[in-house]
């Protein structure tokens, strides 16, 4: 089975964002930036279902400008066989980004495709699911545990009031939560072993999608701060100062 | 304009995301249609047909909306979503399962977690785990837009009048199979709608601990949650998550027990009313964001508090 991995260049995780003073969106200049936590999960799944003897391959594929190869190398670093980059200077929708993973994976034709439930950067939670509607095919979102079947994937998923087990036919798109796995550091010698991993480059243009963007940002805004208060000393305090000030209890 | 939201409810009774969402609707415009999609559901939709703000219920029941599947919803959805301006449903696991795959299938851009609406096409919403907040403007013919459940009131559940129309089942490919489900049992209020949460970090050191907030909970009438590294700990299970990945919850009041306060937490929760935090570093970040903070040991703050709790006021 081959198995697609999407993957996105966002803010590093560990870096406090700030808003553009002309309230156009989020500062990205000398940012650091990182592969989103969520894919690099998935990556992780992928690369334990290969030593499993689960998976052949590994194709790793972003969307984005010609820095997001850095990204993609990260994941090769990690044990991705290939990547392939679709190189557009345009601010991606998950909608077009789903029209593109459609393109690559009619080339590709993966069993399973493992994407990050949602980047941390939108917020938005959109995409695996686009991609699923899109093909046609079966998906488990927010999926904490995965095992390969013959000719389906069983996943328990983390849902509102618990846990929930699907059996899906495959092919079949997954999307990762945080306590599937651990993702690996990548050591030196696969870092070096990386940069000499193939990457195929296509725009949007040669997968004949069109991303021109549907929602237009009107400005981007910190929300308003929340100050700290006072500090207590004794619980009689707490609760006194909960009932006759904040009159919450 | 007319409006259809996705009721969510497990075919006995409605979950309260599905009033937010009601609610949300109701900003949008007056004429809103509930879908109530279900096996065994017609209970559900006799009880929504009470909900305020709601003009007519739309029930579908057959056993291939039994379990929520989102590939056997969204054709049902699809084919719905046409005749309307806009289709919601909460961001909760389910929204956010289903409505996606719908969006794609009509060639739509959904708008994601709406904290805000400005009008039928522009909506705020929050990015970067809460620390910008967007303003989007749609411009695709339908919108299909999930609710951030936490900043819309629910809508009544009485007083409403709506009429039930029933309608067929759409013929679904069988692409998944539900095997099973483990729900978390708790008598207490529901997270992400209680008035009143509990919740504990890493400084519980234990699932046990967890039931000295339990004792708390149980006295203000209050839901227990937890930080992401209580729930990577193993010391309660996932759903009681709090943060960027897991439940946003906007309680009235929030007590952050042995909660450092990293801004995936803090994500989740600092829309609340009144912040109490109770953490023996000092340092830690949650006081930055607490109107009453108290620098202590929890292992001795909790079973003070519980017995100031007590106590006359």
């Amino acid at each position: 089975m081959k198995v697609l991995v999407p993957v996105k260049r966002v803010i590093d995780a560990n870096i406090k964002v700030r808003v553009k003073s002309d309230q156009s969106g989020v500062e990205l200049n000398n940012v650091k930036m990182a592969m989103n936590p969520f894919c690099e999960i998935a990556v992780e799944e992928a690369i334990r279902l290969k030593e499993a003897g689960a998976a052949e391959e590994i194709v790793l594929v972003t969307a984005g400008i010609r820095q997001s190869q850095e990204t993609l190398r990260s994941g090769l670093a990690m044990g991705a066989d290939r990547g392939i980059l679709i190189e557009t200077d345009e601010a991606l929708e998950p909608l077009a980004v789903a029209k593109l993973l459609k393109a690559v994976v009619e080339r590709e034709e993966p069993g399973l495709v493992l994407l990050g439930k949602q980047a941390i950067d939108g917020d938005n939670n959109q995409t695996g699911q686009m991609l699923a509607g899109l093909l046609n095919w079966s998906i488990g979102s927010f999926v904490s545990k995965l095992e390969t079947g013959d000719g389906s994937i069983s996943v328990v998923r983390e849902v509102d009031g618990g846990l929930e087990k699907v059996r899906l036919k495959s092919p079949a798109i997954v999307t990762v939560d945080l306590r599937l796995n651990e993702p690996r550091y990548a050591s030196l010698p696969n870092i070096m072993k990386a940069k000499k991993k193939p990457i195929d480059m296509f725009t949007p243009e040669d997968l004949g999608v069109g991303v021109a963007p549907r929602v237009t940002v009107l400005k981007v805004v910190e929300p308003p701060a929340r100050d700290a208060g006072v500090k207590v000393s004794s619980a009689a305090e707490l609760v006194e100062k909960l009932r006759q000030e904040a009159k919450v209890i | 304009m007319s409006v259809l939201v996705i009721a969510e409810h497990d075919n006995a009774e409605v979950r309260t995301a599905t009033l937010n969402a009601v609610t949300a609707a109701g900003e949008i415009d007056t004429d809103v249609d509930l879908l109530v999609a279900g096996s065994g559901c017609g209970g559900v939709a006799d009880e929504c047909s009470s909900i305020q703000g709601v003009t007519r219920i739309l029930l579908v029941d057959d056993p291939a909306y039994e379990h929520d599947l989102p590939e056997n919803l969204s054709p049902l959805v699809q084919g719905l979503a046409e005749r309307y301006s806009h289709v919601l449903a909460p961001a909760s696991t389910f929204g956010k399962s289903l409505l996606p795959r719908v969006a794609a299938r009509l060639d739509v851009q959904q708008i994601s977690d709406i904290s805000d609406i400005e009008s039928s096409d522009t909506f705020v919403r929050p990015i970067y785990a809460g620390n910008a907040l967007a303003t989007v403007q749609s411009t695709d013919s339908v919108k299909l837009i999930t609710i951030r459940t936490t900043a819309f009131d629910a809508a009544p559940t009485e007083g409403g009048d709506a009429a039930i129309e029933k309608i067929e089942a759409v013929p679904c490919p069988a692409l998944a199979e539900f095997l099973g489900q483990e729900l978390t049992p708790s008598e207490r209020p529901e997270l992400t709608s209680a008035g009143i949460v509990i919740s504990g970090g890493r400084g519980m050191q234990s699932g046990e601990n967890f039931a000295m907030l339990e004792r708390i909970a149980d006295k203000l009438g209050a839901a227990v949650g937890a930080s992401r590294a209580a729930v990577d700990a193993g010391y309660v299970p996932n759903d009681y998550q709090v943060g960027q990945t897991g439940k946003v919850v906007a309680p009235n009041l929030y007590i952050a027990v042995g909660i450092s306060g990293a801004i995936q937490h803090l994500a989740g929760m600092k829309d609340s009313k009144v912040i109490v935090a109770i953490n023996k570093d000092e340092e830690a970040p949650i006081f930055q964001i607490a109107d009453y903070g108290w620098v202590a040991d929890l292992f001795t703050a909790i079973p003070e508090l519980e017995a100031a709790l007590d106590a006359d006021p």
